[in-house]
């Protein structure tokens, strides 16, 4: 099985954090991934007008780029990117037409693309490797610390994509039991975070990220883990203007799952990340530290 | 709210767009709301997305497009994963957009947006917005 890494823009701008994180993850368990030598945007969001295949090519053409390196399977870490590659995948999977429509559009291309790749994102990849095998890894037990696991959509809707059930996902809950922290059932996991419109309705984005901040302080939560860095930048760094909107509202750190892992697992610091994250995480593990 | 429904409005042209688009059939909503009940940017909506349905049913497109529902969804699918009827309402808000957008009336511009507002937002949400809310 050749795995190949899908990077995607944002985890090489502001998630450094979750790919330095992920990838020491990966290499401690056993999976040495190799970063696509070429790829592209991959458009952020499915195209879901069925007349609509112009926004189909950036997914499409990454998945090109996979078959001709060789690859059977692309990985990705945002679940935008999984959501957006993954669908188009299925849509050529399933309907041939487009898919030759598809591949005569990229005629310039010496690769044809034939559905043949599939397309995994990191949670499931961690999960198939085996619980027993991960917690074998854990050198630091996170006891005393307990975490608010939140998925978002992308992972999860719609259900021919979903990586978990879709109302009562478990696998982050599964993975993160690992360290010895404890794992909140948290009713807002699956809810939106506002997505986008953390560009021009900021306040759409900033009554969730109330609500859901909210929550995890109430039901005790030391941090919120994610995967999403589009759901990170609304809940993390938002936070600052949920702050002066909300006079009582109180901050939380927000991580990826992959730097609880990193650090649970006893990696060098440095790829932790925490460095570029918005709100300082540090305070909570300093008695394990 | 009155309404009056005569037959040529029903199912009219922009409605067959926006099924064709969404691969819909909008007259299978049977008005249960689950979609409205879950949705979680209901607040910010003029009209909940069960009204959108049944206004389509009804054939009052432009009364929708008056309305802010379909730009404030953002397609978080909860709608179309708990509709009993399998209807993809996250994909007819979009079609509904892209009849919009279409018709060059976006609801965002880059220009809009202040330069102390960009500083340190992500790539991911710049492309999104503009995918989903511009043509």
């Amino acid at each position: 099985m050749r795995i190949g890494y899908y990077p995607g823009c944002t985890l090489k701008s502001d998630a450094q954090n979750f790919e330095i994180s992920a990838l020491a993850v990966l290499k401690e368990i056993g999976y040495d991934v190799k970063e696509l030598s070429r790829w592209n945007c991959c458009g952020t969001v499915y195209s879901l007008a069925s007349d609509d295949l112009m926004h189909q090519l950036a997914p499409f053409r990454n998945l090109i780029r996979a078959k001709e390196e060789g690859y059977d399977k692309i990985l990705t870490l945002c679940s935008m990117c999984y959501n957006t590659i993954k669908r188009a995948n299925l849509l050529v999977q399933k309907d041939k037409e487009k898919l030759d429509k598809l591949n005569n559009f990229m005629y310039e291309e010496n690769t044809k693309y034939d559905g043949s790749v599939d397309v995994i994102h990191i949670l499931n990849l961690i999960k198939d490797t085996g619980i027993k095998k991960i917690k074998e890894k854990v050198k630091k037990s996170l006891r005393g610390l307990s975490f608010a696991p939140y998925y978002g959509c992308l992972l999860l809707r719609p259900k021919e994509i979903a990586i978990d059930d879709m109302e009562l996902p478990e696998i982050m809950e599964e993975i993160i039991s690992v360290t010895g922290a404890d794992v909140i059932d948290f009713p807002f996991k699956t809810e939106c975070c506002g997505s986008y419109h953390t560009i021009k309705d900021k306040d759409v984005v900033l009554d969730k990220t109330y609500s859901i901040v909210n929550l995890a302080h109430e039901l005790g939560a030391s941090a919120i883990l994610l995967s999403c860095p589009l759901c990170d930048f609304n809940l993390e760094a938002r936070q600052n203007d949920c702050a002066k909107k909300y006079l009582d509202f109180k901050k939380i750190p927000v991580l990826y799952f992959t730097q609880v892992l990193a650090l649970a697992f006893g990696l060098p610091e440095e790829t932790w990340g925490f460095k570029y994250n918005k709100q300082d995480p540090l305070p909570i593990f300093k008695e394990i530290i | 709210m009155e309404l009056k429904i005569k037959d040529k409005d029903i199912r009219n042209e922009i409605v067959k767009k926006i099924e064709e688009l969404s691969n819909t059939n909008v007259f299978r909503c049977y008005q249960c709301g689950k979609c409205s009940a879950g949705c979680p940017s209901s607040p910010f909506m003029d009209i909940l997305p069960n009204q959108v349905m049944m206004l389509l049913q009804e054939g009052k497109i432009e009364y929708i497009l008056g309305k802010n529902t379909h730009w404030i969804c953002a397609s978080c699918f909860t709608c179309s994963a708990r509709c009993p009827k399998d209807i993809d309402i996250a994909a007819v808000m979009e079609a509904i957009r892209v009849v919009e957008t279409r018709n060059k009336k976006d609801y965002i511009s880059i220009y809009e947006i202040k330069e102390e507002e960009r500083k340190g937002v992500p790539p991911i949400a710049f492309v999104s917005a503009m995918r989903k809310l511009s043509s």
